[in-house]
């Protein structure tokens, strides 16, 4: 390698967005997620109207005028319905997520540097999470308990985590064995300084890119489940009741199901290009190999 | 000029997981070496993949459990000692492993590579940024450098960060893991400068791995041949060099090609490949690839037959030279 | 009429600097039954040269200038399905990596039986021919180790294996990469006196890469010295050791510590670094690391005969000649 490959010091964010927004698929992702998650943060600010405010003279109306995207059959503005649906899906998927990737790494990382019984201990308990259908088991449970988000988004969680933690510790691993590890034993270093300056944020960059990946089947799951009734309570709008509204007034408008589904598609969409991209991204070794 | 390191018949032995036709058992990575290090010198240890030698380092290093025998550096007993107990001693002695930049972590700068060890062993009150620039001018590496990441450097580079990594703090022993491997010849003698230079500036004593002989003849001053986990020629460089005792040494010399068409080599070749470690041979292990082999061989194990300045297991010592007589 | 014939081959990558010129001008040729060993060290263009000759170049590089010829045939005009008929048949290669080259699920047997999907024969008959070829490269009892596989042998005997599958074909060119850098020494002895002694028997010719100086002298008649993509010297294999003309291929022999007989602490090394090759300097390539550089040197120099089969590129030979 010669001098002049190198950039000057870049932080480890600014290199990751450096080389994001090269590649058209990473910008495209890029894009689309910002604007979805711009608008559900600012969904206060960005829908016109309130959400779950009746307005029964408007009912069914179609787009255009004063409702973007039309009413649904008690006159609420479906435009707004979607932002703040935005904002439940994100709700359910950022923590869901978040609470899969913590305890994942915990658990992976536990998993895979620890002693061997241990290691076996917690791979039981994997499989034995990862038996449960997730659909069926979060039914099960919700049934048990009534719907809410919260519910939702354990019963997720739950079911998730063992996907991160085999991830973690299937790396961490090889990670051990790998001589840079030797190394830093041989100059003294703890295990809790290996792990965490040494493991940690060699584990970290493919676990982001399975979240961005993950993101989109959390929201279709937490859409899925409020589509059964079994999710978030109405009258809280969600994208999944407004499939269901959409389904049952099919007859009378069809833009409700185009308004819930459109979200649903373009956050698939968005997640897994901005999930494509950093695959090529996060390691630094394959920087700029493929992205030319 | 005293002891520093002391090795007695130490030994490794790994536990092999039996497959579904094989019962678990263990081998014997390293199996009875003895060594001695002098304060300040070079040791030299020779061999082949296989033969235990990265074992034998990284059980001095404390990173392999020796399962039995003792590692006295000065005076103290290392095997067996808590991890907590070692740490200190990690300042004193410190390795240099095979692959330089995968012994890198490769999320860290160099500069906090190179002052990791003061972060790991609590040193309070330095300036890293003056360290930095310390060790990379120490090893001849301008200080731009510290802003570099493992995988933005090249091999060699990488190797120097490892050795100013090493020295940080002023170590008595180095343990150099096959520190030219991989390295173009015109590097190669930069690395093995380098390592002369800090040897004779900071008194350093240095254990060196590696498996290139025309190496170890300039820069050690004592070497050790290993074959299957154990020594089997041992002594000051010269002597060795001069007067090999044992066939395999011999046949490392010999295999060890000049860059001139005419040179008349004495050709020794073996037979073969290798053993296995799982099934040593029996009597003297080498005697199944040995040319000079007699029936004595394959019956009796050798003794390690010290002679002065150098040690030697074989029952036939130096029949190279017999063969020769016979010949000429 | 040579084997291989490369005449001012130039290869340059696209790179987001610029293009970088992997090689430039390179001439060489590989005589029938002759040994032909390159000499470089990393960075000086000899894996470019040889994708260039098996045509499997990375997507970025580009072939600017010059002419491959095997048996006096253009390689570079060959259609995709033209070359793979040569690779494997005309020409095969051995590269380095023993542990890596043989696909770890089939069976030696079978993929040796494989490789001969060319040949109209039986089944049995293919076999009969690996085992043949087996016994060749000196593995013990072929018959029964043609049902084993790769992971069944050591690296050394992967090492012949490939080198058996190989010549299978009786290619004329065998284009051998570092094949025993991955070996221990004694092993490397063992591969290459057996390579010798199949050149002969197959009658083939070899183009030897390495940046093992004490290997090329053992093994091969004529040498090719690369430097940063160019070739500086070129000659039999004694009258480059012996009397290098160029001053990189006396610094490398000289760095050799298989070379220095008299035990020293300070050994000779080639200070700086390779020229960046996407900005060439000017004139000789090696001037900025040659101690025997003068004003001459800031025109690049051109091939200069020391004797009829032994050329370098450096102005001190001409200005020897002229004296």
């Amino acid at each position: 390698m010669t001098d002049a490959g190198l950039q000057g010091p870049r932080s480890e964010l600014g290199e990751i967005l450096h080389h994001l927004v090269r590649d058209p698929l990473g910008l495209a992702g890029l894009i689309i997620v910002t604007v979805i998650v711009a608008s559900a943060a600012f969904a206060p600010w960005i829908a016109p109207y309130d959400p779950i405010a009746l307005n029964v003279p408007d009912r069914l109306q179609g787009p255009g005028g004063a409702h973007l995207l039309g009413t649904d059959q008690l006159g609420r503005d479906t435009f707004s319905r979607v932002i703040w649906g935005g904002r439940v899906a994100l709700q359910v998927a950022l923590p869901t997520i978040g609470g899969a990737i913590f305890f994942g790494l915990l658990l992976g990382m536990i998993a895979g540097y620890g002693p061997r019984w241990l290691d076996s201990l917690i791979v039981l308990l994997f499989d034995t999470v990862r038996s449960f259908p997730t659909v069926m088991f979060a039914l099960a449970v919700v049934a048990l308990v009534g719907p809410s988000l919260n519910t939702v988004i354990i019963v997720i969680m739950a079911t998730s985590i063992p996907t991160y933690g085999r991830v973690v510790r299937t790396l961490t691993q090889s990670l051990r064995e790998a001589e840079f590890i030797s190394a830093e034993r041989s100059l003294g270093a703890s295990t809790a300084r290996i792990m965490s300056v040494h493991i940690l944020p060699n584990v970290l960059g493919p676990l982001v890119v399975l979240a961005a990946m993950d993101i989109p089947t959390v929201v279709g799951l937490e859409a899925g489940l409020s589509f059964l009734g079994m999710g978030v309570k109405p009258p809280t709008p969600s994208w999944g009741s407004l499939l269901n509204d959409g389904y049952n007034l099919i007859r009378n408008t069809p833009w409700l199901i185009v308004a819930g589904g459109m979200p649903l598609i373009l956050t698939t969409i968005g997640f897994t290009f901005l999930g494509e991209a950093l695959r090529d991204v996060v390691d630094p070794k394959l920087r700029g190999k493929g992205g030319k | 000029m005293s002891t520093l390191l002391q090795i007695r018949d130490v030994r490794v032995r790994f536990r092999v997981r039996g497959g579904i036709f094989s019962s678990a058992g263990s081998i014997d990575a390293v199996s009875g070496v003895s060594l001695k290090i002098e304060e300040g010198t070079t040791c030299g240890i020779v061999g082949e993949s296989g033969s235990g030698k990265t074992t034998l380092a990284r059980a001095v290093a404390g990173l392999h459990h020796a399962t039995s025998g003792s590692i006295l550096y000065r005076g103290q007993e290392l095997r067996d000692l808590p991890e907590a107990e070692f740490r200190k001693l990690r300042r004193e002695i410190v390795m240099m492993f095979q692959d330089p930049i995968g012994s890198l972590s490769p999320r860290l700068s160099i500069k906090s590579l190179i002052t990791e060890p003061f972060r790991i062993q609590g040193i309070k009150g330095r300036d890293l940024d003056a360290e930095a620039k310390r060790l990379l001018a120490m090893v001849g590496l301008p200080p731009e450098f510290a802003a570099r990441y493992p995988y933005q450097i090249s091999g060699g580079q990488a190797r120097r960060v490892g050795v100013a990594r090493a020295l940080a703090l002023d170590p008595k022993l180095l343990i150099a893991d096959e520190p030219t491997a991989g390295l173009d010849v015109s590097i190669q003698g930069e690395m093995l400068n380098l390592l002369a230079r800090l040897q004779d500036e900071l008194g350093l004593a240095i254990m060196i791995i590696t498996h290139n002989l025309s190496v170890v003849r300039h820069i050690t001053d004592r070497v050790g041949i290993m074959y299957l986990g154990k020594l089997v020629e041992e002594g000051e460089t010269e002597t060795v060099f001069a007067r090999p005792q044992h066939p395999y040494t011999l046949a490392l010399l010999a295999a060890n090609p000049e860059a001139d068409p005419d040179a008349q080599l004495m050709r020794v070749e073996l037979k073969g490949e290798p053993p296995s470690i799982l099934r040593r041979p029996d009597g003297c292990e080498f005697h199944t690839r040995c040319p000079f082999v007699q029936p004595k061989c394959a019956a009796e194990v050798p003794a390690w037959e010290v002679s002065g300045e150098a040690a030697h297991r074989c029952h036939f010592p130096a029949s190279w030279a017999q063969s020769e007589g016979r010949t000429a | 009429m040579a084997v291989l014939d490369i005449l001012d081959l130039s290869v340059s990558y696209t790179t987001p600097r610029g293009d970088l010129k992997a090689l430039r001008g390179v001439s060489l040729s590989v005589p029938q039954r002759r040994i032909v060993g390159i000499v470089g060290e990393s960075g000086c263009g000899k894996s470019t040269l040889i994708s260039a000759i098996i045509r499997l170049m990375a997507p970025n590089a580009q072939i600017r200038s010059g002419s491959i010829r095997l048996k006096g045939a253009e390689i570079l005009e060959l259609s995709e399905a033209q070359m793979r008929a040569l690779r494997g048949a005309e020409i095969s290669m051995v590269f380095q990596d023993p542990m890596q080259t043989h696909n770890p699920v089939l069976t030696v047997g079978r993929q040796m039986i494989d490789i001969q999907y060319r040949d109209k024969l039986s089944k049995t008959e293919k076999r009969k021919r690996a085992a043949g070829m087996l016994a060749l490269v000196g593995i013990p009892d072929p018959e029964a180790r043609l049902n084993q596989y790769p992971f069944e042998f050591s690296g050394g005997m992967r090492q012949r294996i490939a080198i058996a599958m190989a010549l299978m074909a009786k290619p004329a060119l065998l284009i051998a990469d570092e094949p025993t850098t991955a070996l221990d020494a004694t092993l490397e002895v063992q591969i290459i006196k057996r390579l010798r002694e199949l050149q002969e028997e197959v009658g083939c010719s070899i183009l030897f890469i390495s940046h093992h100086l004490g290997v090329i002298a053992e093994l091969c008649d004529e040498v090719v010295v690369m430097y940063a993509g160019e070739v500086v010297e070129s000659g039999s294999v004694r009258d480059v050791f012996h009397n290098p003309a160029h001053p990189y291929t006396r610094a490398l022999l000289d760095c050799d510590p298989g070379h220095i007989k008299v035990r020293t602490r300070n050994l000779p090394t080639i200070p700086g670094n390779i020229p960046d090759l996407v900005h060439l300097p000017q004139g000789c390539i090696f001037a900025g690391r040659c101690d025997k550089r003068h004003d001459a040197c800031a025109a690049r120099p051109d091939m200069a005969t020391v004797n009829p089969s032994h050329h370098a590129a450096c102005h001190l030979i001409a200005v020897r000649e002229t004296a």
